[in-house]
């Protein structure tokens, strides 16, 4: 076991925990946002440097500082380490500086963006980011791809997490996509015109932390906050048949799998599930599904229903 | 005339061949390293030889050598970082195309030291004629018994390999240089675990540069402690130098490490002064990575004590007035050189060249490219010199691998000694936003 | 998925491959992935066709989805048809200190082209490149597997000419090459 401080709470984790997962046991604000990292994705994380953090002492053993700052998902923590997320303000100032690379080129279409609600880009740039950008240069665009009849690829919209490539990688057999070119016109593409097909390929949705892979069978019928989340199961061969369903009255809209309060899947859903069980009939309905995560989506939340959100902004 | 101890003999008619290679004294190293010493003796005298990374990092080999993990049953490797890629250098391929037995005697030896049955020189696609020189000087040594089974007639046996890469100056970064080893993106790994414990094929792998594989030839025929006995403080032996830029004599130098930077440029043994009878402006020092100096810094420490050509003096200062002698890639700039239209070249190579992994280095290069390309083109905004600077300070640090560094560290330096220059190509009728 | 590949590798490129590939540890073949994507694109016209890269893929038993992501990556691998002669002309600092632009624009104007474009013949390209790590002998262009250094017009005219008259496709992979240092 490892005895690790962060932000002044101290907590006892099994050799080998990052930083990060060190972070999320203590919870609440201490723990870093996160674009990439997912954990149920093996060699998640590492690339967007959204939970960065100060490691201000390497362990009792070895006090020193880590000179740099150090991705969190992706660092084991020692025995006796203190870290520094928002108690640091070169943290705050450098993740500021993540968040304005990482909106620079994203075209910043909430308003038509699937996704807008349970955005983690949008959560991000609302908590971390600054009030406008300083890039003043024409974005970067790509052209609009299906990727099967199910899923729509956005690519403006993407932020490089690598996630859907490694739901690809670890959950398919026989992965089709991947990320071309590189540096800044690097993509997630087919290359040649290719459908991803796979009894597991959905859950790529899932993963995209922003609107770049979305459900084309959901796709412009509701925005996300004015559905009502329901935890069901139904008994399935190829996954536990566990997910939540997105209601608007008696219609399901959506299935997707259950996410953590990280917004993180608990467990993945097969295609069949996701794609072909749109009646409230298919399902044994377990209850609402509560949302921890403070974004849109859980302001207009149903269980507050009555409680209006500007209410509590006006205390 | 410094020691020379790698190229000496670069203008001998066949050193390219055995043969004459032979005949100037080659493959000694590897004769008395597999018949005589064990490899702990050869790390041993790396280590005492104070030798440091010629690739641009100066990391001591010897202690790179010995955090090399050595599980039983676990095939251990060397690969030769062949992927000189940094503007400015040229070196690797100078002494590969000259000598290139002295790569691979060296390689020998240094994978005999490591405990390596096979080994890689991996080298920049572009250099794919001197993967030819290589390849064939490779097959002269399998002939002559120093490659194969059983060398020289011992229980050592080696095989090695040139591959060659494909356009990539991120595959110098040694964890991305084995990812494209392995047939994949050259996307630098995240470290831990390092190459030692997990290196290719998941291996304990040590990656040298060409130049440092060479000086253990060298090393190994005179002692470690002979060869600490040259060049200055910390900063032993002779380092090869890639002169180029503005000035009289551009070429390959070996250097005995501690020589003035002063004589280095002004001597007719080395770069001749600058061309055309003028002036000199700045000087890069170590590879387009390293701060860029005015002539004051670069000849003559802040102190005001003599610039030298070592890792300590080049540094002296630390980047607010000192550079590093990085790859030695040394580039001259005289005094009509526009420091904003150089860095610009600058900013151009990283966004070309970053591999997009991560969000700092993928956005912010590509940020850095357009500003400073406004600015040089007379369209520069008054708030452009400032936010140049405030992009590379959140680039440094905060990418998986130095390329992010690389890319910041120019453009600090040239607005923090040449600020001046960024300003007046701002119109002065533009204003703020 | 893809679709049927009909190219095969001439009898020597297989014999260089299956050489190649005998490199690598067992199961580690893919290593060979650029060294083959380098031979291939000089049998294949001088690109890489979905279907040349497909190929590759089938030889090297791999998806081919990761012949595509890597042949995406590397500067040297060209995914569009280029000319016989593709000219890499360096244009960073060294070479742009010793008068790199203005061969490129030379170049640029004998052959009525600009960087990216090739010659309605077929014949040329025309690319304004990276460090080729010539800084000493700048300014330089690489075509196939020679370094061509020193440059100035009139022997970039001459260039042009001696290859014209020659006529032929030049690769990376060339065993005949030039060089001047």
């Amino acid at each position: 076991m490892a005895k690790v401080t962060i932000d002044g709470h101290t907590v006892e984790v099994p050799d080998g925990t990052t930083i990060l997962q060190a972070a999320r046991a203590i919870g609440g604000e201490v723990a870093p946002p996160t674009m990439c990292y997912h954990s149920k994705l093996k060699t998640s994380g590492g690339y967007c440097r959204t939970c960065i953090v100060k490691v201000s002492k390497g362990s009792d053993k070895d006090p020193r500082p880590m000179p740099k700052l150090v991705a969190s998902c992706r660092t084991a923590v020692m025995d006796g380490m203190e870290v520094q997320n928002n108690t640091s303000p070169e943290v705050l100032d450098a993740r500021k500086g993540v968040v304005e690379f990482l909106l620079m080129n994203h075209p910043l279409d909430c308003p038509i963006c699937d996704q807008a609600g349970e955005c983690h880009l949008q959560d991000l740039g609302y908590d971390n980011g600054g009030e406008k950008t300083r890039f003043d240069f024409e974005r970067r665009t790509f052209e609009r791809k299906d990727i099967g009849d199910k899923i729509q690829l956005h690519m403006n919209r993407c932020i490089l997490c690598y996630r859907c490539v490694k739901v690809a990688d670890q959950l398919c057999d026989g992965r089709v996509h991947g990320v071309m070119n590189r540096g800044d016109v690097s993509e997630i593409s087919t290359y040649i015109e290719n459908a991803i097909d796979n009894d597991f390929s959905g859950n790529m949705i899932d993963v995209c932390p922003v609107g770049a892979l979305t459900d084309k069978t959901f796709r412009f019928k509701s925005r996300v906050w004015f559905t009502k989340p329901m935890d069901a199961h139904r008994d399935c061969k190829k996954c536990s048949g566990k997910v939540t369903l997105w209601d608007k009255g008696d219609e399901v809209l959506r299935v997707t799998g259950r996410k953590d309060q990280w917004g993180e899947n608990e467990e993945w859903i097969c295609n069949d599930c996701r794609f072909e069980h749109k009646k409230s009939s298919d399902w044994v309905i377990e209850g609402p599904r509560k949302i921890d995560r403070h974004s849109v989506i859980s302001a207009n939340h149903y269980m507050k229903l009555g409680v209006p959100h500007y209410k509590k902004l006006e205390k | 005339m410094g020691k020379k101890l790698l190229i000496q003999d670069d203008k001998v008619p066949g050193i390219h061949t055995l043969e004459v290679y032979r005949q100037r004294g080659g493959y000694a190293s590897v004769e008395k390293a597999v018949k005589t010493m064990t490899p702990e003796a050869i790390v041993e005298e790396v280590k005492k030889s104070g030798l440091r990374g010629r690739g641009g990092a100066g990391f001591p080999t010897g202690m790179k050598w010995s955090f090399l993990a050595k599980p039983e049953g676990v095939a251990r490797y060397l690969v030769c970082n062949a992927d000189e890629s940094e503007p400015g250098t040229f070196k690797d391929r100078y002494l590969m195309e000259k000598i290139p037995h002295l790569l691979i005697e060296g390689m020998i030896t240094s994978s005999f030291a490591l405990g390596a049955k096979t080994s890689y020189i991996y080298i920049r696609g572009e250099y794919f004629y001197v993967a030819r020189i290589l390849e064939a000087a490779i097959d002269e040594a399998y002939a002559a018994g120093y490659l194969g089974k059983n060398i020289l007639g011992t229980d050592y046996s080696l095989d090695l390999y040139v591959q060659v890469g494909a356009g990539a100056y991120i595959c110098g970064e040694e964890t991305a240089l084995l990812e494209s080893l392995e047939g994949k993106r050259g996307n630098p790994r995240i470290k831990p675990p390092f190459p030692a414990i997990a290196g290719l094929y998941g291996c304990p792998t040590v990656v040298n540069n060409v130049e440092t594989i060479a000086a253990v030839v060298p090393i190994i025929n005179m002692g470690g402690d002979e060869y600490a006995k040259i060049g200055v403080g910390k900063s032993t032996g002779t380092k090869l130098i890639s002169a180029s830029g503005h000035i009289n004599n551009p070429g390959v130098y070996e250097i005995e490490l501690g020589l003035p930077v002063e004589e280095f440029i002004y001597s007719n043994e080395y770069c001749g002064g600058i061309w055309k009878n003028k002036k000199m402006k700045a000087v890069v020092a170590g590879g387009s990575s390293v701060p860029i100096l005015p002539t004051d810094l670069i000849l003559k420490t802040a102190k005001g004590e003599p610039r030298l050509m070592s890792y300590e003096s080049l540094s002296d200062g630390g980047f607010v007035s000192g550079s590093m002698l990085g790859s030695g890639g040394f580039i001259v700039y005289d005094e009509d050189t526009s420091i904003p239209m150089n860095l610009y070249t600058f900013n151009r190579f990283y966004h070309h060249e970053s591999c997009g992994q991560c969000s700092p280095c993928r956005e912010g290069t590509g940020w850095m490219e357009k500003i400073a390309h406004r600015i040089v083109e007379g369209h520069g905004k008054p708030t452009d010199v400032d936010l140049l600077w405030d992009i590379q300070k959140r680039i440094e640090g905060n990418t998986i691998c130095p390329l992010g560094d690389a890319a910041a560290w120019p453009v600090a330096s040239a607005i923090r000694h040449f600020r001046h220059e960024f300003e007046a190509l701002i119109p002065k009728t533009a204003v703020a936003h | 998925m893809s679709k049927p590949i009909t190219i095969k590798f001439s009898d020597a490129s297989l014999a260089e491959i299956h050489k190649i590939m005998s490199r690598y540890p067992e199961g580690k073949h893919k290593s060979a992935l650029l060294p083959v994507l380098h031979i291939a694109q000089a049998e294949f016209d001088g690109w890489l066709s979905a279907e040349t890269m497909d190929l590759v893929a089938s030889v090297l038993k791999i998806q081919s989805i990761e012949v595509y992501e890597v042949a995406s990556f590397y500067s040297m691998f060209h995914l569009a048809p280029v000319g016989n002669c593709v000219f890499d002309v360096c244009r960073t600092s060294s070479c742009w200190a010793r008068g790199a632009d203005d061969i490129i624009k030379h170049i640029g104007k004998r052959l009525n082209i600009k960087p990216g474009e090739t010659t309605e013949d077929g014949m040329f390209t025309l690319k304004a490149v990276e460090c080729l790590g010539s800084c000493g002998t700048a300014p330089m262009l690489q075509c196939g597997a020679s370094f061509h250094e020193n440059l100035t017009p009139e022997k970039v005219d001459a260039l042009i000419e001696s290859y014209k008259a020659e006529g032929k496709r030049k690769s990376y992979t060339d065993r005949d090459y030039k060089n001047t240092l």
